[in-house]
């Protein structure tokens, strides 16, 4: 136990773990600060035409502005650690009552998405590797190009358009009921997963085929090709196990992506997810509900980016078998 | 031109410039040539292509054709405006860091990893929903956002010219530290940055036609390439392909600014293909 704790590996771990949850902390307060941002009167500017005096008062009570910065902040950030978020300028119920549902939904979009994006793209990655600058490699190149090249949105309703009108295979916009049996709620959010699912494969099954291809240059995979083994044999024995931390890496970092991608493709479906509720609230300019939704996109965003971090340092063998 | 060592002619950068070109001479040309207003309603909503109206007429019945066209003026207008500005910022704090060191680059630089720490689209939201979404707030913001990546390349090729002999010389001869940042630095990053520079007008590009899409970006009745999607998108239901026009633009653009950008950038750094 003392000689692991003494290992370079697990101090790397912790260390970038506090990091890690620093960057959350001054990240929430960047969130909540920026609100001080806003030049001359926040409420005035909010409420515009109806700014009377009681208003505006009510408005910067309900804000909390007429007391100290730092005082509100940590009030905020209390509040926040037990659940609660404030309530919604526009309609006054709690925050979080009007988030629960909305995160529910948009982590089985993400997890949906994910359950297929991941697989695909390590199965596109491996195969084009393996049959590089064939048909198959360039097909896949350039699909990915177009698919990187096109807004997120016009993706969405690419696949609106040819898997939903025009095939009627599903339904184009996403009627979420949380009491619906899994496979109907699987049937109902498939496009926009799918749409996601397009839009992070593009990066992760490229990044897959060229860790596997600058792993073919190397000298023991030379040796396992003269010794006459078939290519198949090659990449799985040889190179993948080799590639793979570096491709957790990437997975993860693009699961970070995906997160955000949801903002977008949940207005292309009206699906009623935490993006689509943070875009309405931004329009009505709900900044209580803003900074909820921010906080909470933020924090699943930083836990991915430090977990790709984590991922890199323990399956890096020059740390795990360091010389003494 | 001189044909490339393995005796091919560039393809690439001759479809990628024809695709650029084109895309700006609509922009600055193209609004003065159509005989409708941008937001003039000479029709229906959603009259099939005529001779009038070779692509028909949007939801509220104004020429498809004709908001193309100036929507390529205020999409790519946009843009050019937020990565010019996200240069100046991002480029110039990034030279600076490189050239002066120790404390103003430990500072520079943890300021802009904790901005590319928060999701950038969620960044974005926070900070329109708060500042409003005027067009100079809209073009601050996403300039903001996008700074530290420039910042940051900035930083990384300051820091290796700064290493090279002449500015060691530069030094030596007593050259103040700005001095040396605009007379030795910055010319010999330009290559560099101007290729970036591509790179970053693609991503920023997509960047503001998802906020326009969202209806937080350029607000109507202006046409931009995102907002018109959004507009028009009830009639996909109908099987229509109409309101995807102005994102196959996007896509176009970006890819011909790609083109270019990646020859660019390789014939910089194998100088012998020359």
């Amino acid at each position: 136990m003392k000689d692991l704790m003494r290992s370079p590996v697990v101090k790397m771990m912790v260390a970038r773990l506090l990091i890690g949850l620093g960057t959350i902390a001054v990240i929430s307060f960047v969130i909540y600060g920026v609100i001080e941002l806003l030049p001359g009167d926040i409420a005035r500017e909010v409420l515009k035409s109806q700014a009377t005096d009681e208003s505006v008062r009510a408005f910067n009570e309900r804000l909390g502005l007429d007391r100290p910065f730092l005082e509100r902040y940590f009030e905020w950030l209390g509040n926040a650690l037990h659940g609660d978020l404030g309530r919604s300028l526009i309609s006054d119920v709690p925050v979080s009552e009007l988030l629960a549902q909305r995160v529910k939904n948009s982590a089985f979009l993400a997890v949906l998405a994910a359950v297929l994006a991941v697989p695909l793209a390590l199965l596109l990655g491996i195969l084009s590797a393996t049959f590089r600058n064939s048909v198959f490699d360039r097909a896949t190149g350039i699909t990915t190009l177009a698919c990187v090249s096109l807004p997120e949105f016009a993706l969405g309703y690419l696949m609106i358009l040819f898997l939903a009108v025009k095939t009627g295979l599903f339904p184009s916009l996403s009627v979420i009921d949380p009491g619906a049996p899994l496979l109907e709620r699987i049937w109902q959010t498939v496009l926009p997963a799918l749409t996601l699912t397009l839009i992070v494969q593009a990066h992760m099954s490229r990044m897959t085929r060229s860790s596997l291809v600058a792993l073919f240059q190397r000298p023991y995979i030379e040796m396992a090709e003269l010794k006459g083994l078939r290519r198949r044999k090659v990449v799985w024995r040889h190179a993948l196990p080799n590639a793979m931390g570096p491709i957790a890496v990437v997975i993860t970092l693009n699961m970070a992506y995906l997160l955000t991608g949801i903002v977008v493709i949940e207005a292309v479906f009206a699906y009623p997810g935490l993006g689509q509720l943070m875009v309405d609230a931004v329009a009505r300019r709900d900044i209580p509900l803003v900074q909820a939704a921010s906080l909470i996109f933020a924090t699943f965003y930083v836990s991915l980016n430090t977990l790709a971090d984590v991922i890199g340092i323990v399956t890096n063998p020059r740390l795990l078998y360091a010389r003494k | 031109m001189k044909k490339s060592s393995r005796g091919r002619l560039h393809w690439q950068p001759i479809i990628g410039a024809t695709i650029v070109l084109f895309m700006l001479a609509v922009a600055i040309v193209g609004p003065f040539l159509m005989p409708y207003g941008e937001a003039e309603i000479v029709g229906f909503a959603f009259d099939l292509p005529s001779p009038e109206h070779p692509l028909g007429t949007d939801v509220l019945g104004r020429d498809v054709m004709t908001r193309l066209v100036y929507g390529a003026r205020n999409s790519i207008g946009l843009a050019l405006a937020v990565v010019v500005l996200s240069f100046l910022f991002g480029a110039s704090l990034g030279l600076l860091s490189a050239t002066l060191g120790r404390g103003v680059d430990f500072v520079l630089s943890r300021f802009f990893d904790l901005i590319l720490a928060i999701p950038q689209k969620v960044f974005a939201l926070l900070l329109l929903a708060i500042l409003g979404t005027s067009l100079p707030v809209l073009i601050i913001v996403v300039a903001f956002l996008d700074s530290p990546r420039v910042f940051r390349i900035s930083r990384a090729i300051g820091l290796e010219i700064n290493a090279l002999d002449f500015v060691e010389t530069a030094r030596l001869r007593g050259d103040s530290g700005l001095g040396i940042m605009l007379r030795e630095t910055l010319p010999n990053s330009l290559p560099t940055l101007v290729s970036e520079f591509g790179l970053r007008f693609c991503f920023i590009f997509l960047f503001i036609s998802a906020l326009s899409f969202l209806g937080l970006g350029l607000q109507p009745p202006s046409a931009d390439w995102g907002n018109m999607v959004r507009e028009n998108a009830s009639l996909i239901g109908f099987g229509e392909m109409m309101p995807l026009y102005p994102a196959f633009a996007i896509a176009l653009l970006a890819v011909g600014v790609n083109l270019v950008t990646e020859w660019l950038a390789e014939r910089w750094s194998n100088p012998a293909h020359e």
